[in-house]
């Protein structure tokens, strides 16, 4: 271990140490703000560490002889300060969310710091072992995270189906895993990416048989139909500040690697991994939109929503090309601002004994709470990519690299779907504009940081749609370092 | 003064948004300041674009023919700009905007006590979204207006509608929205093509025009039907009309009032604005033009057959749109100097006197809270002013001479005629069935014995009512008695879109022809001449 490979994992390095540092001062003391700004501290500390560390890009940690295990370059850094920054957020809604809660709330933020940690080495993977180390720190934390109310029973659902699931698309990924190890000898991306371009494989059955299981593994972290049956009732279940870390930094996590994974061994350019990728996509579009009419409750429906945004994300991911990856980054940063904001909203709607979900809970928010009604006006728009919003341009730009790539069936399919979309968010936005027929008793004052957060978060969703500019240049930039 | 001139499409574009910020600071309970300031910013919306009536005809067009442009960097990195500009169609479409956009307002003033503040912010961000629309010379932030402006339009629906406005509203923003978002399909495969036949991405619509030639023949009518679809729902078109009834019978008066008023236009703005410039030899296309041109017809007979039957009047005055479009979408697809001058003195037209027709069924609505024709009768006795106004306004509706929609339609079916008579045929019947429908309703509303007693009552028309109403009359006089200034302004625009989708067109039938008193033989015998030369120049298309 040298300076040069400590500065590089310092943004890793700080977050385990607050983790343990919050774990320690929560055994010397409980006091729940201390816990929460500490781990903001942690959080703020790993983000500036990350500027330290993208001087040094690319750099690749792990021995020679195993490969390397991580790279860190501006790829993956650029992932890091995304999965920072929604965390912040999280952890910002969730002191608000817990401090009506009759739990312990300071092991939370131990749990959440241990998600992010997995999410982030997902961001530098490079290398089977490493994804699969991230994959599970990620999914350990989450299993405790979706069951935190211990007193909900659907909280316990929620963590008991997790767990039962994700143990199960673990086994599918690390027999995907082995069938490609056992064909190549290798479980670094680089020398698989070496291989398969250069169309090295005798046995054609081990390697497509390796990555469609592989395929079971990322569908189910991803929720992408088929593999999306678990998602409406976690989505449900969990606290809303999980949902929310669920759908955003989890996904984004994971995307993040699929991203590198696939690019750069290339994949993604047999033919066969593209059709069942293409009907992958083309289902989780269908199955997300037409499974969101039925519901009546957000979270739920929000669930379903996720189903087909992670639809859209792929087919971006399969248009490839020069707009691709960049498509489902600017995708992912638009989704994260938009599901964090409504989350947002049901987080700091939750009352003490249940969250806010049902629609009832939301008919005329505009009327009573103008500004949370506001937020979730704002983020349905951008769930529904109309203009001037995130969610518009990330959408137009997902079309547009499907475009470019000539996937005209998928893109006329994310069109048509999108429009069947629209209407279960005009279903919640009838409910939030309707008049108030009774009073609900839902939580009462918004806390100043919630408020302070969805301020932001509302802000950025139309700073992002009507001037994406900026955050273009950098996706590019973070893109151009993916080499494939 | 040169910086109002030179960013004025701006200054009118950004006037109600400046103007919604503020009033997000009014306290909700201050309900008259609410209204005053309204009132006060859509009258300075008007009074800004006023200039351009003076400045339009002096001033030199820029680029191409269009005047008054700005451009500013907006997203580099897509080719997307904020470049605005207005040639005469558009010029004409914006003033109607601003006027009517007033008038909606003002008509608002008792109507709506509910939740005002949200009320006249969403029309003030309705009125950016539809001057955005009109002014937008590239494609990206055409789009953006182009939908944007549909959420406001849903609000004002979906808040503060009838009875079944939740299923109108929602039926109105699904149609809308399914349709642009085919248009948006049809937008990137010109960007993309563009960009890999020159290298060099943009969305600017004079840069994707002028390679309008190279665009081959079969994506450009890939091209055509996903812009066709997303227009033609929104003129509406035969069999694309179904939302427009119902969005119109839940709509509050001052949303039914812009939304046939200005919001239809944009279906017919964008055939002449993007689909004929753009698509030329799709637009020419036989096939094509013989489709389009029938499903008009069918829609002026069709609509004028419903609305006769209708026992509601917002939804007779709605069918009737439909019907009154017909003619605007025929005389686009005739491809001659008539039929598109015409067509869009008729959009205009049709702004004027639905608009105003909407305000008078409003103006009842308010009194009485209902619609029904049948609730009504011998108004004329109790409410003089109110019928005078709207038999004027009725017989602008019908196209009677000396008034507005005579000069429209009259425009529309010499263009038809000079194409095939048997279209103008058609089209005729349905002016002989709208003089008969609005007869009928202004008779069986007005006229007779004043016999039910709740009707006996009522207050005529104060001086802001008729004050809604007034302007409108005026201007439909206008164009009915001296209709020259609109024609020439809309001249070169439309000798430009004529010369780039029918270039046969000026070697057979010179201005002379075609104000010849019998011009039945000539276009009979040109038309299969100019097929010909159509399937030519289609043919060198795909050569390209």
């Amino acid at each position: 271990m040298t300076v040069r490979n400590l500065t590089a994992l310092a943004p890793l390095i700080i977050v385990s140490a607050t983790a343990l540092a919050v774990m320690m001062a929560a055994a010397l003391r409980r006091n729940h703000a201390a816990a929460a700004l500490m781990t903001l501290g942690g959080i703020a500390a790993a983000f500036a560490s990350l500027r330290a560390a993208a001087v040094l890009r690319p750099l690749a940690i792990g021995s020679s002889e195993a490969g390397q295990l991580l790279v860190i370059d501006g790829y993956g850094l650029f992932f890091m300060g995304l999965i920072l920054l929604g965390s912040a957020a999280v952890v910002v809604l969730a002191h608000g969310y817990l401090e009506r809660q009759a739990e312990h709330r300071e092991e939370f933020y131990i749990l959440l710091l241990v998600a992010v940690l997995g999410s982030m080495t997902l961001a530098a993977s490079s290398h089977f072992v490493s994804f699969f180390l991230g994959l599970e720190i990620l999914s350990v934390a989450l299993y405790a995270m979706n069951a935190y109310l211990r007193a909900r029973a659907i909280s316990l659902e929620a963590g008991i189906k997790y767990l039962v699931l994700a143990a199960a698309s673990a086994t599918f990924l690390l027999f995907g895993m082995a069938l490609l190890y056992a064909e190549f000898g290798t479980m670094s991306f680089d020398y698989l990416a070496g291989q398969m371009t250069a169309g090295i494989y005798p046995n054609r059955a081990m390697v497509t048989g390796g990555i469609a299981l592989m395929v079971t593994g990322f569908g189910f972290k991803l929720a992408l139909a088929p593999f999306h049956l678990w998602t409406p009732d976690i989505y449900e279940g969990a606290p809303a500040p999980v949902t929310a870390f669920v759908a955003t930094v989890s996904k984004g996590a994971m995307f993040a690697l699929l991203l590198r994974y696939f690019y750069s061994t290339g994949a993604y350019r047999l033919h066969s991994v593209f059709v069942v990728l293409a009907i992958i996509a083309a289902a989780s579009m269908l199955a997300g939109n037409l499974g969101a009419l039925l519901q009546n409750n957000l979270k739920r429906i929000l669930a379903y929503s996720s189903i087909a945004h992670m639809g859209y994300v792929l087919v971006a991911f399969l248009a490839a090309g020069d707009l691709g990856p960049e498509a489902v980054t600017f995708y992912l940063i638009a989704y994260f601002i938009t599901t964090l904001a409504a989350f947002g909203v049901v987080t700091a709607l939750s009352p003490a004994d249940r969250d806010a979900g049902r629609l009832g809970d939301f008919e005329g928010l505009i009327w009573k709470r103008p500004a949370l009604g506001g937020v979730l006006t704002l983020a349905l728009f951008s769930l529904a990519g109309i203009p001037a919003t995130a969610g518009f341009f990330a959408k137009f730009y997902v079309v547009a690299a499907g475009a470019d790539s000539g996937i005209w069936r998928l893109i006329i399919l994310l069109v048509l779907t999108s429009v069947v979309g629209l209407f279960y968010y005009l279903r919640v936005l009838v409910a939030v504009f309707s008049r108030p027929l009774e009073s609900r008793e839902l939580a009462p004052q918004v806390p100043f940081a919630s408020a302070f957060v969805l301020a932001g978060l509302s802000a950025l969703l139309v700073w992002v749609g009507v001037f994406p500019g900026t955050i273009l240049r950098a996706v590019k930039a973070a893109v151009g370092s993916l080499r494939y | 003064m040169p910086f109002f001139h030179d960013h004025i499409l701006s200054i009118i574009l950004f006037t109600p948004l400046a103007g919604m910020v503020v009033l997000l600071f009014i306290p909700g309970e201050n309900k008259n300041a609410i209204r005053w300031w309204g009132n006060i910013v859509m009258f300075a919306g008007f009074l800004v674009s006023l200039p351009l009536v003076f400045w339009f005809g002096q001033e030199p067009a820029k680029e191409q023919l269009f005047k008054f442009t700005e451009t500013h960097s907006w997203i580099a990195s897509i080719g997307a700009e904020y470049h605005l500009g207005i040639d005469g169609i558009s010029f004409l479409l914006v003033m109607l905007t601003t006027v009517l956009g007033f008038l909606a307002v003002l008509s608002s003033w008792t109507a709506v006590e509910e939740r005002a503040k949200e009320y006249y912010s969403m029309f003030m961000l309705l009125d950016v979204g539809m001057l955005g629309v009109f002014m937008s010379l590239d494609f990206f932030l055409f789009y953006v207006f182009w939908e944007v402006m549909l959420v406001p339009m849903y609000f004002i629906i979906g808040v503060w509608g009838g009875p079944r406005k939740l299923y109108a509203a929602i039926k109105f923003f699904l149609y809308t929205l399914a349709g642009s978002v085919l248009m948006l399909l049809g937008i990137l495969t010109l960007y993309f093509r563009y960009a890999k036949d020159t290298g060099h991405t943009t969305f600017n619509l004079l840069d994707l025009m002028s390679h309008s030639h190279a665009w081959p023949f079969a994506m450009q009518v890939w091209v055509f039907a996903a812009f066709a679809i997303g227009f033609a729902i929104k003129v509406p078109m035969f069999p694309f009309h179904t939302w427009l009834p119902d969005a119109h019978v839940e709509a509050p008066t001052a949303g039914s009032v812009i939304l046939a008023g200005v919001l239809l236009k944009m279906g017919t703005y964008g055939f002449i604005r993007f689909s004929l410039p753009l698509l030329p030899q799709a637009s020419a296309d036989p096939t094509v033009v013989k489709v389009m041109v029938w499903l008009s017809i069918i829609a002026i007979i069709y609509g004028a057959l419903v609305s006769m039957m209708q026992r509601d009047m917002k939804k007779l005055i709605a069918y009737s749109s439909v019907s009154h479009l017909g003619f605007c979408t025929l005389g686009i697809f005739a491809l001659n100097p008539h039929g598109l001058s015409g067509s869009v003195i008729q959009q205009i037209n049709h702004g004027i006197s639905t608009g105003a027709l909407f305000l008078i069924v409003g103006l009842i609505y308010e009194r009485r809270h209902t619609r029904e024709i049948k609730e009504f009768g011998g108004l004329s006795n109790v409410m003089p002013r109110y019928a005078t106004l709207f038999m004027i306004v009725m017989l602008s509706s019908i196209g009677l001479p000396l008034l507005n929609g005579f000069i429209g339609e009259f425009t529309i079916l010499q263009g038809a005629f000079e194409v095939q008579w048997q279209w103008a045929a058609w089209a005729v019947a349905g002016i002989v069935l709208g003089a008969a429908y609005m007869l009928w309703l202004y008779q069986r509303t007005m006229f007779g014995p004043c016999e039910n007693p709740k009707n006996q009552a009522l207050k005529d028309l104060n001086l802001r009512e008729m004050m809604t109403l007034i302007p409108l009359i005026v201007w439909a006089f206008w164009i009915g008695i001296y209709p020259k200034p609109f024609f020439n302004v809309l001249e070169a625009p439309v000798k430009q879109i004529v010369e780039t989708v029918n270039p046969s067109f000026g070697t057979h039938a010179s201005a002379k022809v075609r104000l010849n008193p019998q011009p039945a033989a000539e276009p009979a015998s040109a038309a299969p001449g100019r097929r010909v030369a159509q399937t030519a120049s289609r043919r060198a298309g795909v050569a390209h």
